[in-house]
């Protein structure tokens, strides 16, 4: 697990070089966005901003005092939002992490049921009624699926909320009001983030549930006189489990990315949609630090996933480091 | 005398394919005594597998009994209930496979699987299944039992994992446990320790054992009485010495004649039967009125490929019979 974490490590602080890299070479910075807003400036003026923010330094000695301020977790100030942006960042990272995992745990456990029911009846209703959801739902766009959703069950059918992630009228209302209200705004944008997915989960699970009921050790579960249920939801479910976490895991920078837009159709308070803003705004230091924080997500994502994984099978327990 | 143990009489498996109907077990009789063993043998794809899982009721999806009878204690198993079957099996019959490495579930304890079987058929609580779990793994001699009792699968050797699944399969100590070739993925060594084990525990527990092997040298050592099957019938049953130095049915030879000293090298490993020139014919012939064994057979005649040979006693011998138009008779 130490060794994964290294990697871990490795990877976000490439991930960090390559974003400032690509960022630096883009045309256009802060200066040019800053002079558009006073209504044009001078040369000099552009000077001197670009000599405040360091711009005018070598890319080499930027990135350096760059890296050096990620370390503390200093991502600069966000002159658009007129914020510093860890605590821009501080601010929007729960709802997104709120939403993304929610979205996976729904696609997980929704689409884990679905695949095993129709694992059990391979040619029944349902089965294909799995297959053409998984075509549907991994076809779909997701800001289409979202809007439907809007408009379906908060429009014609008032069920849920609009947009935002809390009623405002709530502020001095007790807390587990305020947590319900939150509950009751977050499910339609996890519902439409986890669409993209949970058809791709119930589909794998079906096909490894299939693969596992043909082991010779269900053959043992029931020669024991153990009951088909007992058979499937006690022997054979934990065994089927661990490629779905495996792809669930290696779904989570899709999740996060599809993130972005579903915070969009929704207005979920997110870094989704401060992303849109700061990138509309030209702020790279708020763009640079949500790419760091989006990056961080996937990868907690992926030690998290490790982590399941070694709870299902003690075969990775004793196989990795 | 009273009844026995099992009885099965015309015994008929059929598989639904998409072609149609297959016979898979054609009119197979045999009976079991309390804490008797006995062994089917027989070349690869004979339905020998197919007759132990009609006795547990886990045929596969498209087979289904066709006829006949499996009368056990009195009770008639090809009708009774699914429900009434889940209480037989690892309860009342057992069975053990011949992959001992992938029959027991990776992913929990050996403990847990044990203590499963107590759990459901005997009604013990969970610290009490797991007690006497610990008891069951020291019974098939697996050292520091205690210790090993939180083992997963993988951390056991081949034969430790055909030992967990002995221990399973007597754990409620059933009259009938069915092993079906199950030392063939191991060693010669493990192999005798293994067949010494289940003869010590079925001793023990008055067990019943039904033995499938295709180790003729494990049949003398195990068992008392041998049924041999050929493509889905029985072509020969009776005590195992008679049928060594007499045997009737000219299958029946060809598998002796090529182990040339059976009971002096009894655990000797031999994956497959060896050989009699020929194959088993394919499976959707198994049903026709013939002896299926005549195009492999010397002493063939007309009416061997033109009829089925009944059943019939051999002369001079208790309980043994063949089915053969031309049998040798007992002292050749
Ligand atoms: N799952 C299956 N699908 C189709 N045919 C099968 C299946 N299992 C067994 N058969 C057929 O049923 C017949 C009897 O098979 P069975 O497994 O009882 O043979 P066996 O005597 O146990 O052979 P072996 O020594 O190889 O285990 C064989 O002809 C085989 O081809
Ligand atoms: S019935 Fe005929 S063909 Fe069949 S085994 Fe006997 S002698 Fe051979
Ligand atoms: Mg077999």
């Amino acid at each position: 697990m130490a060794v994964r974490a290294g990697y871990a490590l490795a990877l976000l602080l490439a991930v960090v070089v390559l974003n400032f890299t690509l960022i630096h070479i883009a045309p256009g910075d802060i200066a040019d966005t800053i002079a558009g807003d006073m209504g044009g400036a001078t040369e000099e003026v552009m000077a001197q901003i670009r000599a405040d923010y360091g711009l005018d330094k070598s890319f080499a000695v930027q990135l350096g005092i760059y890296l050096g301020n990620v370390v503390r977790l200093d991502f600069g100030y966000s002159f658009f939002f007129n914020t510093p942006v860890t605590s821009l960042i501080a601010e929007r990272l729960p709802a997104t992490l709120l939403l993304v995992f929610t979205a996976q745990i729904f696609a997980l456990v929704i689409g884990v049921i679905l695949g095993v029911i129709s694992a059990r009846r391979p040619d029944g209703l349902l089965s294909h009624f799995v297959t053409l959801l998984a075509l549907f739902g991994y076809s779909a766009p997701v800001f289409w699926t979202g809007i439907m959703l809007l408009i379906g069950l908060s429009l014609m059918l008032p069920l849920f909320p609009v947009a935002g992630m809390i009623d405002v009228t709530l502020i001095d209302a007790p807390l587990w009001r305020q947590y319900l209200s939150v509950a009751h705004h977050l499910f339609l944008p996890a519902l439409t983030l986890a669409s993209i997915f949970l058809a791709l989960y119930s589909r794998l699970c079906r096909a490894s549930m299939l693969e596992v009921l043909g082991a010779d050790y269900i053959r043992t579960a029931r020669a024991k006189g153990l009951s088909e249920r007992d058979t499937v939801y006690r022997h054979a479910l934990k065994n089927s489990l661990g490629p779905v976490v495996t792809l669930a895991g290696l779904q989570f920078s899709a999740v996060v990315s599809g993130a972005v837009l579903v915070e969009t159709v929704f207005s979920w308070p997110g870094l989704g949609t401060l992303a849109l803003q700061s990138i509309l705004a030209r702020d790279t230091p708020t763009i640079l630090g949500i790419l760091f924080f989006s990056a961080l997500v996937v990868i907690v994502g992926n030690l998290l996933t490790d982590l399941v994984l070694r709870l299902i099978d003690p075969r990775i327990r004793a196989g990795g480091g | 005398m009273a009844a026995p143990l099992l009885e099965v009489r015309d015994l008929g498996v059929r598989f639904t394919t998409r072609d149609g109907q297959v016979t898979v077990l054609d009119d197979v009789s045999f009976t079991l005594e309390r804490g008797e063993r006995i062994s089917f043998v027989g070349e690869s794809g004979c339905g020998k597998s197919m007759t132990a899982l009609a006795l547990m009721g886990l045929l596969p999806a498209m087979g289904q009994v066709s006829g006949g009878m499996i009368n056990f204690k009195g009770e008639d198993l090809v009708t009774a209930s699914e429900s009434r079957m889940r209480q037989i099996r690892g309860n009342e019959i057992s069975m053990i496979f011949q992959e001992p490495m992938t029959s027991l579930n990776p992913v929990f304890t050996i403990g847990r699987q044990i203590a499963e079987v107590l759990q459901l058929h005997r009604g013990l609580d969970r610290r009490a299944a797991l007690a006497r779990a610990i008891d069951l793994l020291e019974a098939v001699r697996i050292p520091n039992a205690a210790a090993r009792i939180d083992d997963y699968p993988h951390q056991l050797s081949g034969g430790q994992r055909q030992r967990v699944m002995i221990a399973i399969a007597l754990a409620c100590e059933p009259e009938i446990l069915i092993a079906d070739e199950p030392t063939t993925a191991l060693d010669v060594t493990v192999q005798a320790e293994i067949f010494a084990l289940l003869r010590d525990l079925g001793a023990k527990l008055e067990t019943a054992i039904i033995l499938i092997t295709h180790d003729m040298g494990a049949v003398a050592q195990m068992a008392e009485r041998m049924l041999v099957m050929y493509a889905g019938r029985r072509v020969e049953e009776g005590r195992v010495a008679d049928i060594i130095k007499a045997s009737a049915h000219p299958y029946t030879r060809g598998l002796i004649s090529c182990v040339p000293h059976i009971t002096a090298d009894a655990t000797r490993r031999l994956d497959r039967l060896p050989e009699i020139d020929g194959i088993v014919p394919p499976i959707t012939s198994f049903g026709r009125d013939a002896c299926l064994f005549a195009p492999r057979c010397g002493r063939a005649s007309e009416a061997c490929h033109g009829g089925r040979p009944a059943q019939a006693e051999v002369a001079g011998h208790k309980a043994h019979s063949v089915a053969c138009w031309h049998p040798h008779d007992g002292g050749a």
